[in-house]
């Protein structure tokens, strides 16, 4: 059945993405054009449009690299440096994962816990989790630079304000998704649990957890996009040296594109590696289970 | 207006004749019944509203295809009220699926006032009422049953007329400005009947209507829904699984059974057409019942 | 749970603890003399003690209803008006007294959110919970960060965040037009609008849907704020490459949840509209717009928050000289901390109101889906 819809979905997508690559070729042309007949074309005098074309794919610093081009930068900056030199890209990649992965987790932990005090509180039921959800409409990224200045002045600097901020990010989701989660068991079936006179823990670990799984796991895959997209942002002011959102920054200094263009590329390939993780863990987990 | 309907009916007959002229495919099938002296007596003459010859859907399932629907030959006559009844997985709603056009045939042939079951539905033939109600909670109750009428383009003021007279009919005067989800699902199910009738379609298709439903309001369904077909004398193919509801409500019962579904037998009803609830005490109703009761126990084994 | 039980009542007893050590303290520092102890009673702290001792007492009653909670909401609010009013300015070092005294008024803080909590009735009670608990923890914020004597660079206190809100309010408004009505507002009808118009237009196509639906599931995964800089390259630094960052980010959760709400009719109202022989045309109006409808505004919540993160965060990556993103990125260098939260608060504010209009907008559209009625009964 998944074996047929991945068929279903394969030709269309391999279309829309092969006629995005040709518009992609074309805008590049188009977009680059006055820069190159500007700077190369023009001092040579009389060019032709095939030398045009060639010189729009080849340009140092385009308007819009070619996909080619990006392809060669990021393949050049993989396998040509060594794994620990700052012009490798894996290497930031791996700065920016390990960062989101640590503040995932404790935000995972951090939000489990709290969702497991809401529930059996109705105190912070009535007094906390409102905030809660009401910070989910509140641009809370925006408070990044002043983690970053707090934790920068009482001496944390390096991952841990980083992770901080992807924990934060990672947090409220969680904790909604969880709350709602634990408290997905119908009536009956508490009451089910209430005839066999179960403990508290007792019904936590047989029901409540178990039914919340279906609830956790899309939140986490929320989750961990947005701890990725915090752990960049936090990456700007710092002056990082190493991290994708300091390429980003370094890239956009020096007005160097194809830089950018390879960090943006890379921190989608880190976004779907990550988010794929989260599934995998969400089909050990869960899937096995459906199957059964 | 009714006599413009029949005019244009007759024209489509017409047509339908010479087509069969071409083909001939008029011999009388062992299970199409001839018209009963009761409807001939009430219609001068017997025209079909639906035909079926050799009518088969298949499914393509795993490892074997399944014959939902096998060879089936039927004739529903114009004025009818015909149920068919049948265990689970007998094609019974199949069979109604088919005829409202929303499934297609694998072989055979199935025409609705001589047309192709598609080429009905395009002329507005078919008032569908579903298992559940099927009403859209973002319209009010009036505004859900002049929602055909929006469609087929009547002007505002004949679509809140129609659709008032009909609430009226099924007993809902009053609740016009109600959203469905604050009615209780008889109600609903009233409505839904009423949105059926209210662009007068040549067909009502009933899939289990009632269902759903606890048998009190049942049974008050079932008596309104008779008076109704009394009163307009449209032609009715309703599909259930209660014996009594069967009886009760037919001109004509077809019994099914499944694997594959086919047509068992086919009952006529001697039961007087003016009825009450109290008929179902009468021995010829608890003979009809019988003879339901043996035809499905037989198509069983 | 039993119902007789008063929940909080031994924080309450607890808080006698301190609030009776803090007494006896203030006696024996104003030298506590039992024939004549008048003097003693004008040190605020000795008031103090004895006002939250007489809370505790008012917690002990047990009138399960809101009128029952009132004395206890107001007595603390009223220690905790006259605890801030006496924290020590600055260079002295609290006294032991203070701090018992702040014990005292945490545990009564603690437990007015709790009795409030308890109750069910009226309605709006939650809300107050809800409240008062901001209240007490913006209070404990202002307190501690005073008395701790906490430089501003570090964390500033509600009230210069306050001050700032006004005393900085040209800026901050000059802010608000460049960064809310500018990039975030057109940014994101645009980006919305044209999610959920290529979600109806791609609607009939299964080929078109089949490609993009994963595409654009996938951008969901992807920190799509990344292009700021590229946005900035080709649009300059002013709102428009802003707008660019809005819509790029809010396009595709609009055109995902159009189709999913466009494909959420249910089976028999389609099958009912297609006997009724209805146009396509027909068909989206009066069955599957309405229905898509509580999935567009999902997506429309959803954006509203993006939208504000996008356009903030890509002014991080350059601006002209006002914008929120840019008022929170340059001031946080310059070390002027009370701006830099006034102007989160505003975008707090902002992302808060956007996302209340939105959802009063959505009690109108979509009266009749049952998480909205639920939430209204």
């Amino acid at each position: 059945m998944s074996q047929n819809r991945f068929q279903q979905h394969l030709v269309p997508v391999a279309t829309l993405l092969a006629v995005g690559l040709v518009l992609w070729y074309l805008l590049a042309i188009w977009l680059n054009a006055a820069g190159v007949i500007e700077r190369v074309l023009a001092p040579q005098g009389a060019w032709s449009w095939q030398e045009l074309v060639a010189a729009t794919f080849s340009m140092q610093r385009p308007v819009l690299p070619v996909p080619h081009q990006i392809a060669l930068d990021l393949w050049t900056s993989i396998f040509d440096a060594p794994l620990d030199s700052p012009r490798n890209l894996l290497l930031h990649a791996w700065v920016t994962a390990g960062a989101t992965l640590t503040g995932f987790l404790m935000g995972l932990v951090l939000g489990g816990l709290l969702a497991v005090c809401i529930v059996h509180s109705r105190t912070l039921d009535r007094a906390l989790m409102p905030w809660i959800v009401a910070s989910q409409s509140v641009p809370v990224l925006a408070i990044a630079p002043i983690v970053l200045i707090i934790l920068g002045s009482l001496g944390i600097t390096g991952m841990l304000p980083k992770a901080t901020i992807a924990m934060y990010l990672c947090f409220f989701p969680v904790t909604v998704a969880m709350v709602q989660g634990l408290r997905a068991p119908q009536r009956l079936e508490m009451e089910l649990i209430h005839t066999y006179s179960a403990s508290r823990i007792q019904t936590f670990f047989v029901l409540r957890l178990p039914s919340s799984l279906p609830f956790l796991f899309p939140s986490l895959r929320v989750a961990i996009a947005a701890g990725l997209a915090g752990t960049i942002v936090a990456e700007l002011p710092t002056g990082a040296q190493a991290g994708l959102g300091a390429r980003l920054l370094t890239g956009s200094y020096y007005g160097n594109t194809l830089q950018i263009w390879s960090a943006l590329i890379m921190a989608a390939l880190l976004g779907v590696v990550l988010t794929a993780l989260v599934a995998a863990v969400e089909y050990l987990i869960v899937g096995r289970r459906r199957q059964a | 207006m009714k006599f413009a309907i029949g005019v244009l009916n007759l024209n489509h007959l017409v047509k339908k004749l010479t087509v069969q002229d071409a083909f001939p495919m008029n011999a009388p099938h062992p299970t199409e019944l001839q018209a009963s002296p009761h409807s001939a007596l009430e219609t001068p003459v017997a025209r079909p509203a639906v035909v079926a010859r050799k009518a088969s859907v298949i499914y393509q399932a795993a490892d074997r295809p399944v014959h939902a629907l096998s060879e089936i030959d039927f004739t529903i006559n114009r004025g009818e009220f015909v149920s068919l009844i049948g265990p689970s997985g007998c094609g019974k709603t199949t069979l109604l699926r088919v005829i409202a056009d929303l499934e297609p045939i694998t072989s055979g042939e199935v025409l609705v006032n001589g047309m192709t079951p598609s080429d009905a539905r395009e002329r507005r033939a078919y008032g569908y009422v579903f298992q559940a109600p099927a009403l859209f909670p973002w319209r009010t109750v009036l505004a859900n049953v002049m929602l055909p009428l929006q469609l087929i383009g009547r002007s505002k003021a004949e679509c809140e007329a129609i659709a008032r007279e009909q609430l009226g009919r099924v007993g809902l005067a009053g609740f016009e400005k109600k959203y469905p989800w604050q009615l209780s699902g008889g109600m609903q199910q009233r409505v839904s009947i009423a949105r059926a009738l209210g662009f007068e379609p040549k067909i009502l298709m009933m899939d289990e209507p009632f269902g759903a439903l606890d048998e009190i309001t049942r049974d008050k369904l079932n008596e309104q829904l008779q008076q109704l077909w009394l009163r307009e004398r449209r032609t009715v193919v309703f599909v259930t699984h209660s014996i009594a509801e069967a009886v009760y409500l037919s001109t004509r019962i077809v019994v099914m059974s499944p694997r594959p579904g086919r047509i068992v037998k086919v009952i006529e009803s001697p039961l007087p057409f003016e009825r009450d609830l109290s008929i179902r005490d009468t021995p010829e109703f608890t003979r009809l019942a019988q003879e339901v009761r043996e035809a499905l126990a037989e198509g069983h084994q | 749970m039993s119902q007789t039980k008063l929940p909080g009542a031994i924080g309450a007893l607890l808080a006698i603890i301190p609030a009776g050590l803090a007494l006896s303290q203030t006696f024996s520092l104003s030298g506590f003399d039992p024939v004549i102890p008048l003097p003693a009673l004008h040190s605020p702290a000795l008031r103090i003690a004895a006002l939250q001792i007489v809370c505790v007492l008012l917690a002990a009653q047990p009138l399960r209803c809101l009128l029952g909670t009132l004395p206890l909401l107001l007595g603390s609010l009223l220690t905790g008006a006259l605890l801030l009013l006496s924290v020590p300015s600055g260079e002295s070092e609290p006294a032991t007294a203070f701090w018992l005294l702040c014990i005292a008024q945490f545990l009564l803080a603690r437990t007015s959110v709790q009795r409030l909590a308890m109750l069910d009735s009226p309605p709006w009670v939650a809300t107050l919970t809800a409240v008062l608990f901001g209240l007490w923890m913006l209070y404990f914020w202002q307190l501690l960060v005073t008395a701790f004597a906490v430089p501003r660079v570090l964390l500033p206190a509600p009230a210069d965040i306050l001050l700032a809100l006004f005393t900085e309010a040209d800026k901050l408004g000059g802010d608000f037009v460049q960064t809310v009505l500018k990039s975030v507002l057109t940014g994101y009808v645009l980006g919305s609008g044209l999610g959920i118009a290529t979600g109806i237009a791609i609607e009939r196509s299964p080929f078109l849907q089949r490609g993009l639906l994963p595409i654009a599931s996938l951008t969901s995964t992807i920190p799509l704020v990344g292009v700021a800089p590229i946005a900035v390259m080709w649009f300059g630094f002013d709102w428009p490459s802003k707008v660019a960052v809005v819509v790029l980010m809010t396009f595709f959760p609009a055109m995902v949840s159009t189709l999913a709400g466009l494909g959420a009719a249910g089976k028999l109202e389609r099958e009912l509209m297609h006997s009724y022989a209805a146009s396509p045309r027909q068909q989206l109006l009066a069955l599957r717009l309405p229905a898509a409808m509580p999935f567009i505004f999902g997506a429309l919540k959803v954006n509203a928050s993006l939208a504000l993160i996008g356009a903030i965060v890509a002014e991080f990556f350059g601006s002209p000289t006002a914008g929120l993103g840019f008022r929170i990125s340059t001031e946080a260098a310059r070390m002027q901390m009370p701006l830099v939260w006034a102007a989160i608060v505003l975008s707090a504010i902002v992302g808060s109101a956007l996302y209340s209009l939105l959802v009063l907008c959505e009690r109108r559209v979509n009266f009749w889906h049952p998480s909205v009625r639920a939430a209204q009964s």
